[in-house]
């Protein structure tokens, strides 16, 4: 790591449902301007880690770090005037309300409503799709619309983090190559992203640096090219759950 | 032709009525999950407002009546319902009874239980002839009243950012807050606004029936309740709609059934209500999220 402090710190952290314990004392930290990716199996606590990090859950130990403050005990919805935005798993559009009334609520923490429109006339720019459908209700979009929509609406609040949690979850191969087309687009832009993803090989593809998450832990981390081809990869992802499950039966 | 002209405009304005309760009701249940028996409460203090006012100027009676019941509404937002936000329907509802029958029971101690006649704004009961038919004056300004308000909610929820963040948080609050919007301000405007129906209801009522008593509202309520449920839970436009149709069609009973079946209207009222609910249980304009949460 550089001498600067890192613009996120998790150290520690815990999180626990009841007599769950989805995350055991993680330590992660993500540079200003670095792409990093957290890859692992379905409940490996990837979106429990996120879920902590954006406020929804509280951790049972630990401490979040964001831009030298910390993040500990303040609200919810004070979160995205941090700095950090949430792509949530699943998407969470407002399916009911206008393509362009979810972009809106986007820029819910903004005060300047000048830059907010020109905003979202430059992201429908980037979208072309959500241009044309932008007075439709989100609802009927597509999944991969839907996606774009939702990382579309994160970017509105000017994030200087933004978590994206399985962007490429129940979409055509296809589409997925569209979502990670427009990762690289939006990393190139300068915006630090803390990616959660089960596709170990997308992840690495876009990432600088990549944790591999199993059993609530990091088994490894690494850059995200030697991760790719490290040969303990696979024990790392599989190898601590199934041992798990040896052990329990 | 005038009689049918008149048993139309009547059921259309006890309608309006019903809608603008279930509204208030809806508006709630919509961003809180909370099945607010206590609105009743709110119209009757709206009343007992009124009553403690007569005398004065008519706007300075309803001023008041609108000051109370929004202030009581938000009162009871933030010492009974704010401290179980996270608590689950039942819990919320459980604990709207108890406000209601608190309210209920203060307001008996303090006024007593008997009714109290109170003549407000008589002029409205005069008949008026429109368009060659003889109608009560009041009914058209129910109805005017229910379209103005019905109005004035569309466009605040439409075209505000305060009514965005609410049809927001209505369909996935948790989302909602991720994007910043702040839970307690949409509250307290739900319950504002819910407060703000309350009175228009309570005022027209106190009209209608030239009385008060401590029951009054949540007789309203327990109907225009069964109106948001047919109409779909969770859903404004099904509120407005629902309301309407337990109202309206109550009215319709008591005019078309034979006098003798008249006392037993309220049970064709719920046997339709069985009706519907059993052929679409999610009512008939459906709520989207109701199910979906991060």
């Amino acid at each position: 790591m550089s001498a600067i402090a890192p613009l996120l710190v998790v150290s520690g952290l815990v999180v626990r449902y009841g007599a769950v314990t989805a995350v055991r004392g993680l330590n992660l930290e993500v540079a200003d301007g670095e792409t990093v990716g957290v890859v692992g199996p379905n409940g490996a606590g990837k979106t429990s880690l996120l879920s902590a990090i954006a406020g929804i859950v509280p951790p049972l130990a630990g401490l979040v770090t964001f831009a030298g403050a910390p993040l500990s005990g303040i609200a919810l919805e004070d979160v995205v005037g941090r700095g950090i935005a949430l792509v949530p798993e699943g998407r969470h559009i407002f399916a009911a309300l206008t393509v362009r009334e979810n972009l809106l609520l986007g820029a819910t923490v903004r005060r300047d409503a000048e830059a907010v429109r020109y905003d979202i006339e430059r992201a429908f720019s980037m979208f072309p799709i959500l241009a044309e459908r932008r007075h439709q209700p989100a609802g009927q979009l597509s999944g991969g619309e839907q996606q774009q929509l939702a990382i579309a609406r994160a970017l509105l609040s000017r994030p200087r983090l933004l978590m994206l949690d399985e962007p490429s979850l129940g979409l055509a191969p296809k589409i997925v190559d569209q979502i990670y087309a427009l990762l690289h687009t939006i990393k190139s832009d300068g915006v630090t992203v803390l990616l959660v993803e089960q596709n170990a090989e997308r992840a690495c593809a876009v990432s600088d640096r990549v944790y591999v998450m199993s059993g609530g832990e990091f088994a490894l981390s690494g850059n995200a090219r030697d991760i790719a081809r490290d040969p303990r990869f696979d024990a790392a992802y599989f190898g601590v759950r199934m041992r798990e499950q040896a052990g329990a039966s | 032709m005038e009689r049918l002209v008149q048993i139309v405009v009547d059921a259309v304005s006890v309608g309006s009525l019903y809608a603008l309760t279930a509204l208030g009701i809806g508006l709630i249940f919509g961003v809180m999950r909370l099945i607010n028996f206590a609105h009743g409460e709110l119209i009757t203090l709206a009343a007992y407002t009124l009553l403690a006012l007569s005398g004065m100027p008519v706007p300075v009676m309803i001023f008041g009546a609108v000051a109370v019941a929004v202030l009581l509404a938000l009162l009871t937002e933030r010492a009974a319902f704010r401290p179980l936000r996270n608590a689950d329907p039942t819990t919320l509802l459980i604990s709207s009874f108890a406000v209601s029958f608190f309210l209920q029971k203060l307001l008996i101690l303090v006024v007593g239980s008997r009714l109290k006649g109170l003549d407000f704004l008589p002029a409205l009961g005069r008949q008026t002839e429109l368009f060659g038919v003889r109608l009560q004056l009041l009914q058209i300004v129910t109805i005017v009243v229910g379209i103005v308000l019905l109005v004035a909610l569309t466009w605040f929820l439409k075209a505000t950012r305060l009514g965005l963040h609410m049809r927001a948080a209505a369909e996935d609050f948790r989302m909602a807050r991720v994007l910043g919007v702040r839970a307690n301000n949409v509250i307290a405007v739900a319950f504002a606004l819910s407060g703000l129906l309350a009175a228009a209801v309570s005022c027209l009522i106190v009209v209608q029936t030239g009385v008060v008593q401590p029951r009054m509202g949540l007789q309203l309520v327990i109907i225009a309740f069964v109106g948001t449920v047919i109409g779909g839970l969770g859903s404004l436009p099904g509120a407005a709609l629902g309301g309407f149709l337990v109202g309206a069609g109550s009215i319709l009973l008591q005019a078309l059934l034979p006098p003798d079946l008249r006392a037993f209207r309220e049970a064709f009222v719920f046997v339709a209500v069985v009706a519907i609910l059993l052929f679409r249980p999610q009512g008939l304009i459906p709520a989207r999220g109701l199910r979906e949460r991060i």
